[in-house]
């Protein structure tokens, strides 16, 4: 196996044409807005449903009347549901949370240019969360909006953790005839609380 | 499929017999194209974008050896366990060995071209190992026993009541429901039993960060996830053209990967994939099968820096009117066109002519590959490779002789004039292949030379 190794670097090496220069990225970093309105018509394009609160002391009250027949519900901050499930959720392989029918859950960032949210292990605590829960709330602070993927890169910086992930709107598929389905395998919703 | 024997043109002309569905196929491409269209319009900086995309591949190319040592370097020491794979057979029999040490009969795979063009699901087959494809579209064609016929949109030539039938057979839905809502549910509900119980998941790999040792996935769909993240064993699978750089150059490629793909400004997930989770090994197999070898093509070599978004083929009036298993390869369209001859010449030698050379796929590539003049180049040189069939050579040695003699191309212009005003059905009879599907203008009164003396 090594030897394959050295079989292709040693051809990669012979083969690669003369080294270039990285391009500048900075004529590319425009004065696009980072404002909510922004991020809302990309966001709601993308299938996902937009709330606002100026306290977070409204949310339990906002997503019980939201997502009223929730069973599991499944939190990463327990301030954030009434009914938040008290089981160890945390421990296990993922397979823990299959009957979650809804996660809430914090973003460090959104991206007003495509209406994503970036989310890492830090704030999901175990990666398969956000995928496996039928439903999903994210809590996303105005402040933290960004004009686009530069400037998203830029603020997160180097990974912090083992999996980080951008979520835009709920999982979606057009295989069948270009018809766009909502809940393909992941979330079959997304709302995002906008925090004021 | 046995499509050993069969070249392009034959198999385009068996796409062709129905032509309602061939229109179809043609107008729903055309309408992802449109929608690409309008993403890109968007954007002011959209030629900056793929202008810098270009250059940061190429830069790639130059510096890959480096790119890939890093990579693999950080990638260690992030927990992951690198393989090399210098062509298809080593890249299948490591993932086999890997199975079998986990003893597992069968797993699920997202999306991953790669693997396609391994034929690794075959491969495991062999092996008594059952691949479960989990992408809603690769699932379809893997039921229905064929490969897929796009990248990006594998069942793109399949029409909704197929589906419904083969769900019907296969997940025990209605007869005759063709809904594509219930016919996603079935599909979900059919696959979370599949990644609940698979312990090893095989996910393609869109981007590697040499800086940062990490792999970017992207998925409308949510599979790569759960099925990575459920799994105790997550194969990575990748060509070694897909390194980048630094972790901020994926802010170039994400805003262009899905806007030029599906005509969304993102997809729904781009997941880094960095550390194994607690308890869960990451492999990462790391694929030559020719891209050494194309690297040092120098025509060719600027292939590498496709990102797979699928918008040449889209484009594209052939593949929209041929469909993309007429291209007996796992990537079909232009693109596809330039990789496999180089793969192999004699199996591929009709590809690069399955092209108006109308150059539309260079316009909207993201990573601005030019690919027509790449398709222009290959049939040079299998010509003079001598890959090209009997006739095809004849015709243009013909051509090249009246073309380069000005006496004999008015003569010769002068008598076609004339043969296809007395006696049409010699030029469009079943005898020349190229009138199949086609039907030619009636001929000019006189050549353009006569008209331009008489009327400048
Ligand atoms: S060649 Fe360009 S347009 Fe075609 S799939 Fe690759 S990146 Fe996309």
């Amino acid at each position: 196996m090594s030897n394959s190794r050295d079989k292709i670097m040693a051809a990669v090496k012979q083969n690669q044409p003369p080294a270039s220069q990285l391009p500048d990225l900075a004529p590319l970093i425009s004065g696009a807005p980072a404002s909510l309105e922004a991020f809302r018509k990309v966001a709601e394009g993308m299938g996902s449903h937009l709330l606002e609160v100026t306290d977070e002391a409204e949310i339990p009250a906002l997503l019980q009347e939201h997502y009223p027949d929730m069973e599991q519900v499944i939190t990463t901050d327990p301030l954030l549901h009434a009914r938040a499930a008290t089981f160890d959720w945390l421990t296990g392989d993922g397979r823990q949370l299959q009957q979650a029918d809804l996660a809430i859950v914090r973003a460090q960032l959104g991206v007003a240019e495509n209406g994503a949210l970036w989310l890492t292990e830090k704030e999901l605590q175990v990666r398969v969360l956000p995928f496996i829960a039928q439903h999903l709330a994210v809590v996303l602070d105005i402040n933290t909006i960004v004009p686009t993927m530069h400037h998203a890169y830029e603020k997160i910086g180097g990974p912090q953790t083992g999996f980080g992930v951008f979520i835009a709107g709920p999982s979606k598929t057009a295989d069948i005839e270009q018809s766009l389905v909502l809940g393909a395998h992941g979330a079959k919703s997304l709302t995002i609380i906008i925090k004021k | 499929m046995n499509t050993a024997i069969k070249d392009h043109a034959e198999l385009a002309e068996a796409f062709n017999a129905n032509e309602p569905r061939v229109n179809w196929h043609d107008e729903t491409l055309w309408w992802v194209r449109q929608k690409r269209d309008k993403m890109a319009w968007s954007l002011p900086e959209w030629e900056t974008l793929r202008e810098t995309a270009s250059l940061i591949k190429h830069n790639v190319l130059g510096n890959l050896h480096a790119y890939l040592e890093e990579f693999e370097r950080n990638a260690q020491q992030n927990g992951a366990i690198v393989h090399w794979a210098a062509d298809a057979e080593e890249h299948n029999r490591i993932v086999l060995e890997l199975l079998q040490q986990q003893g597992v009969k069968r797993m699920v795979k997202s999306k991953s071209m790669l693997t396609e063009e391994c034929h690794l699901n075959h491969y495991l087959a062999d092996h008594g190992i059952e691949v479960i494809d989990t992408d809603l579209g690769e699932r379809i064609v893997q039921l229905a026993k064929e490969p897929p016929s796009h990248i990006v949109l594998p069942c793109i030539h399949k029409k909704k009541e197929e589906i419904g039938d083969l769900f019907h057979i296969h997940l025990g839905t209605p007869a005759g429901n063709a809904d594509p809502q219930l016919l996603t549910a079935a599909a979900r509900l059919h696959l979370r039993s599949e990644f609940i119980q698979s312990r090893v998941a095989i996910t393609g790999v869109n981007f590697a960060v040499a800086e940062t040792g990490e792999m970017v996935v992207c998925t409308n769909e949510g599979n790569a996830d759960m099925g990575a993240h459920l799994a105790d064993v997550h194969i990575a699978c990748m060509g070694i053209e897909k390194l980048i750089p630094q972790r901020k150059h994926l802010g170039v490629f994400l805003r262009l990967l899905a806007r030029s793909a599906t005509g969304q400004p993102i997809t729904t997930y781009s997941s880094h994939f960095r550390t194994p989770k607690p308890g869960q090994q990451l492999h990462i197999v790391l694929v030559d099968n020719g891209r050494s070898r194309q690297l040092g093509r120098e025509d060719f070599r600027n292939s590498l820096k496709c990102i797979r978004c699928g918008a040449c083929m889209n484009t594209c009036p052939v593949y929209r009117r041929s469909g993309g298993h007429s291209y007996h390869n796992a990537i079909a369209g232009p693109i596809g066109a330039i990789l496999a001859p180089n793969l192999d010449m004699k199996q591929y030698a009709d590809l690069p002519f399955a092209s108006t050379l109308c150059g539309s796929c260079s316009n909207v590539c993201p990573v601005k590959i030019d690919i027509h003049q790449q398709l222009y180049k290959w049939r040079q040189v299998l010509v003079q490779d001598g890959q090209t069939k009997a006739a095809k050579t004849a015709g243009m040695k013909i051509m090249t002789t009246v073309l380069s003699r000005p006496g004999l191309y008015k003569f010769a212009g002068k008598m076609a004039r004339w043969v296809m005003r007395v006696a049409p059905g010699m030029v469009n009879n079943r005898f020349n292949p190229w009138y199949k599907q086609r039907e030619l203008p009636p001929p000019p009164a006189e050549s353009f030379e006569t008209w331009y003396k008489k009327n400048r």
